[in-house]
């Protein structure tokens, strides 16, 4: 068997060996793989979410059975530290000696470390492993506890605002500060890093351009950095990120060929000037450049296996694409093809809304037929179609102004049809999966919804960036063959959520014992449990009380579990209005089980810290003083905000606060496929923001207006228009129609803003259902809501009634102590969970 | 935090030496987990009614060592029993206590026999 040695186990040395084991022939060989680090392959592109939510094993390509099933000898915490090409051997740290038949560097690269005085000091860090994150993360906690908080990091190009992007979010104030007059200078003109400055010091991150950096200050640890215009800035702790630099020490040594700036140099066949030896990813020079991304990286890997099977027709593109979006930063940046390009076969078209913090800029060839390249900031909503004109030098719409103005006066998208795209339209960069492998699987049959084709591909699993394109590809391929995009719940039951609405209903069923007996299979999950819970609280009106082992965690307690495992408590102030009687029991109740509170986002009062056992306790005393349930921990309406309208306020219009109470004591405790907000504004000022609400009246001239499915949190969406001039008896009866239909036909966890989206027609087309009536439904809906209406009770009275029911409100069953695993640290004058271990 | 996790070893049904009685069945809610304790330990005990079966972990999520397990969902993967966490919706086999998310976290589980109406975990302790 031939020996093959793979020097590196990082990113693309990862993929060589993904790869090889693919293509069936990996037999072939035996293979040997040394990584310098402590931990299998992980992926680098989302390190920083180790700062954040994600753990290492998370972050790994593969587990570390993965290499042995496919007899792979991983050798890992191994640095190789010599190469004998002469003799086909490799040595390691340990003087090991192995021989090989074919050798793969790909040993990436290391942090550029520019020539600055003072770097041997502590507090100094670069940004690449794991390791340098454990250790910054470590320091920063040192720093503050010494009340010492203030970060620098320098280079402000992609990686650099992602490490500042960190430091912020370990809590430091943080500067950045960049050697050239912009910041990410390969991807951004002037105009487009004026914006992305503004926009980052808007996140609380302090730019500085132009600045050299001369010296690092301080005894033994960093205080301060000085620039070579002697200015200083005050610096704890120091993150370096200036560039990489391909790691061609042991290429170098060995005699082979590497070049001027560094890196080995390969031809299109990734082969070094040493016949056998290859080199891929970023420790790989050709065409006279280093790429810092996965994706050429991932395309090295997929030639030099290809080259080593002897399938010697596939080999480098000399065309490399470096087109990037910038991920984590809170703000949008993206730069494809050329950004730069202005000679005189060039138009360039720039759109700016500082207003918005919008810049777009598309470099088009004066005959208007080319798109050579572009950047947007601050919305890169059309960087995956503009992505694509420029890949495939498709031709551009007749004014192509309209690519990034949208097209004015008319409805149509302005980049045309997703299928119009040709088969070799490369959709995932990473994983190089075009669109007609894409198309090809679910046309063919192989694949028949979007986790297949990620099955199959691996597209989407690199950086995410393609994934609403593949998914739509999927999707729109799925329809003009006349499948079904079936979206089952779950393994359990292959229907989708309205399919089981409309069984439940027809069939009568009441519980969710019949219904996986009778269209289900298996005992259910964390996802149809909880969804079945809602649907029978959405036809019949039951509270969660009745079968509560179906209920989602929070349901099944009445309250919100919290990150130690306590609890919050909400009681609903309708409206936000509350008596100064009702505000000093909360007041009272908070104390006596020192609870933390806070006012919330909702217009009320949120209580935290209470232990299971506390609930019902809390709640008794809540519920005397004339509190109810606020349903805060359910798929069900939350709060319908109010501003004080005209009972107070000089402009109001109409009485927003006495609507606002009657609408959300009519909607209380009404189950839905996702959480459901209100707002009733009392003029078009909007103190209530009702328009960021899945339903919002604005009080006018004659009525009020009445706006539907908007959406504050992750993608805000302004609500719409659904009628003008209402009275209230109408509003009331359009929004029973408008909300028992998004109940009806929504998918789970869908707030009313993507069912809109989702919804064939859009806005006409539910402007015909509540308003017109065209589906002749708009009795049944006003009964059904009316009946949900009637029903209703509050849970939490219905709990501490019952003896039975209070039982599951015990941390232990067999014994009445509290968890002692718990335990506070105080927050200013309150108390908050100690730190996660 | 590693004193935390060592209390909880998977025990093993013929390896059991102390029995011991949690309560009668009819404390154990059908298809859904209640903790109990035993010594300094917290344990998780489920009622899989649906498929007569009972099963017992420990009450500590490993990924954020807080003691919520038998406040989870159970349910199946592809026949397999499990329990979902709470906090973040980790999923964990009942029987081998295996992450069933592909990480490499992992409950130690515990046997549980019922007899006369009681319910008995076993211990090695
Ligand atoms: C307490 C509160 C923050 C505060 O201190 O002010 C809050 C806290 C939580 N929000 Fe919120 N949201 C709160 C107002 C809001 C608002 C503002 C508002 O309602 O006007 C929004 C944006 C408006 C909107 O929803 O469109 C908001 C958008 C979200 C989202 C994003 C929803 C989306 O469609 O993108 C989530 C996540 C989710 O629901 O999936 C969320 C989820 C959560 C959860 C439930 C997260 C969780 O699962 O633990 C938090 C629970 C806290 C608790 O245990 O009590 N919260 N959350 C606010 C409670 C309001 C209330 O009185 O009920
Ligand atoms: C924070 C961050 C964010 C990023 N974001 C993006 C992004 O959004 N998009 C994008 O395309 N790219 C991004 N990148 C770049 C991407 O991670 C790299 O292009 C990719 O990891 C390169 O893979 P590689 O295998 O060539 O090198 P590496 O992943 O660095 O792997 C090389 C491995 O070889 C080992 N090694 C070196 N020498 C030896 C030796 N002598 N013996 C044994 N082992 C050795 C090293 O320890 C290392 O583990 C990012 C990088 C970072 C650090
Ligand atoms: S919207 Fe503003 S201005 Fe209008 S009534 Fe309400 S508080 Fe007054
Ligand atoms: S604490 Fe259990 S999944 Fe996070």
């Amino acid at each position: 068997m031939k020996k093959l040695i793979v020097i590196g186990n990082g990113m693309v040395g990862y993929k060589y060996c993904e790869k090889l084991v693919n293509s069936n022939r990996s037999d072939e060989f035996e293979i040997t793989v040394f990584g310098e680090e402590s931990r299998p392959a992980y992926d680098r592109v989302h390190l920083s979410e180790y700062m954040s939510e994600k753990s290492a094993e998370q972050l790994l390509l593969a587990p570390t059975n993965w290499y042995k099933e496919n007899n792979i000898t991983l050798h890992t915490s191994s640095l190789v530290s010599q190469v004998d090409p002469q003799n086909k051997q490799i040595t390691t740290y340990k003087n090991e000696i192995f021989q090989y038949d074919s050798l793969v560097f790909a040993t990436g690269s290391s942090a550029f470390i520019p020539p600055i005085n003072g770097l041997e000091k502590k507090g100094v860090f670069v940004y690449r492993t794991l390791e340098d994150l454990d250790a910054i993360k470590s320091y920063a906690n040192q720093l503050k506890k010494q009340g010492r908080n203030e970060a620098v990091v320098l280079g402000g190009g992609l990686l650099g605002l992602e490490a500042a992007n960190a430091a912020k979010a370990l809590g430091l104030n943080t500067h950045v500060v960049e050697f050239a007059p912009r910041l990410m200078p390969r991807q951004l003109d002037k105009a487009g890093s004026n914006l992305l400055v503004s926009k980052i010091q808007e996140l609380g991150i302090e730019v500085l351009l132009e600045k050299s950096t001369k010296t690092i200050l301080g005894d033994s640890s960093i205080n301060g950095l000085e620039f070579s215009d002697e200015s200083q800035l005050k610096s704890d702790i120091l993150i370096i990120s200036a560039g990489i630099r391909p790691r061609d020490e042991l290429a170098k040594a060995a005699g082979i060929t590497v070049g001027e700036r560094g890196g080995i140099q390969v031809d299109e066949k990734m082969q070094t000037s040493e016949k056998d030896v290859y080199a891929i990813g970023e420790v790989a020079l050709y065409n006279q450049s280093i790429y810092g991304l996965v994706a050429p990286g991932y395309d090295m890997a997929k030639v030099a296996v290809a080259q080593l099977l002897q399938e010697y027709e596939t080999t480098m593109d000399a065309h490399i694409d470096l087109s990037t979006q910038l991920k984590l930063i809170g703000t949008e940046v993206g730069s494809f093809g050329n950004p730069f390009i202005s000679d005189h076969s060039v138009s360039v078209i720039t759109y700016e809304n500082k207003l918005k913090g919008i810049y777009k800029r598309i470099n088009v060839s004066k005959d208007g037929h080319k798109l050579y390249g572009g950047i947007l900031v601050g919305d890169t909503s059309d960087y995956n179609t503009l992505f694509q004109l420029y890949n495939n030098s498709m031709k551009l719409p007749e004014n192509p102004e309209d690519l990034i103005l949208g097209s004015r006066g008319s409805n149509t998208g302005s980049a045309g049809n997703i299928l119009e795209l040709p088969d070799t339209a490369q959709v995932c960069s990473c994983e190089s999966v075009n669109k007609g492998q894409i198309c090809g699987l679910v046309e063919d049959g192989s694949c028949n919804s979007l986790s297949e084709v990620i099955d199959k591909t691996k597209a989407t699993t690199g950086c995410e960036g393609c994934k609403p394109m593949v998914s739509e590809l999927v999707e729109v391929t799925l329809k003009s063959l006349g499948k079904q995009v079936k979206k089952d719940i779950c393994e359990h039951f292959s229907f989708n959520r309205q399919e089981l609405y409309d069984l439940i209903k027809i069939n009568k069923v009441t519980t969710f014992e019949q219904a996986i007996e009778l269209f289900g299979s298996g005992s259910g999950c964390e996802t149809c449990k909880p969804l079945l819970a809602s649907l029978f609280s959405s036809i019949y009106m039951e509270t969660a009380n009745k079968q509560v082992e179906i209920q989602d965690s929070n349901d099944r307690f009445l309250a919100n579990i919290q990150r130690n495992g306590t609890y919050s408590v909400v009681p609903r102030v309708a409206g936000g209005e509350i008596t100064p009687e009702k505000l000093i029991s909360l007041g009272e109740v908070a104390q006596k089980f020192n609870l933390y509170t806070k006012i919330t986002g909702g217009q009320r009062i949120d209580m935290f810290g209470a232990q299971l056992h506390e609930l019902p306790l809390i709640w008794e005393e809540l519920i005397e003083a004339g509190f109810e349930s606020g349903h805060a921990y359910g798929k069900s309406l939350r709060t319908v905000k109010s501003c004080v309208g005209s009972t107070w306020c000089r402009f109001g219009m109409h009485e927003s606060v006495s609507f606002a109470i009657e609408i959300e004591n009519r909607y209380r405790g009404l189950r839905s496929p996702h959480k459901l907000k209100g707002g009733v504004s009392g003029c078009i000022r909007e103190c209530a923001e009702a328009r960021g609400k899945d339903f919002g009246l604005i009080a006018v001239e004659g009525g009020w207006n009445l706006y539907v499915c908007g959406n504050g949190g992750a993608n805000p969406k302004h609500a719409i228009l659904l009628a003008e001039q209402l009275d209230e008896q109408t509003c009331i009866k359009y929004l029973d129609r408008f909300l028992m239909y998004y109940i009806r036909t929504a998918a789970p966890l869908m707030r009313t803003a993507a069912w809109l989206e989702k919804l064939d027609g859009g806005i006409d087309y539910l402007k015909k259902v509540v308003i017109e009536d065209s589906l002749s439904l708009a009795t049944e809906l006003e009964q059904e809501m009316q009946s949900l209406v009637n029903r209703y009770q509050c849970e939490w009275k219905q709990a501490i009634e019952d003896p039975q029911m209070i039982k599951r409100f015990k941390h232990f069953v067999n014994s009445d102590q509290s968890d002692d695993n718990l335990s506070f640290v105080p927050l200013r004058d309150q108390k908050m969970p100690r730190a996660w271990r | 935090m590693e004193q935390l996790l060592q209390q909880y070893d998977t025990v093993a049904q013929n390896k059991v030496i102390n029995w011991f009685k949690a309560g009668l069945t009819s404390d154990f809610p059908a298809n859904s987990g209640v903790c109990i304790k035993y010594k300094s330990k917290q344990i998780a005990v489920y009622n899989f009614r649906r498929v007569n079966q009972w099963y017992a972990c420990q009450n500590l999520c490993p990924h954020k060592m807080e003691m919520v397990l038998s406040r989870g969902m159970i349910g199946d993967l592809s026949g397999i029993p499990k329990v979902a966490c709470p906090l973040h919706k980790k999923t964990f086999s009942l029987e081998s206590g295996e992450s069933l998310c592909g990480d490499q976290l992992k409950l130690a589980t515990y046997p549980v026999k019922i007899e006369n109406e009681n319910v008995y975990i076993g211990f090695v302790d």
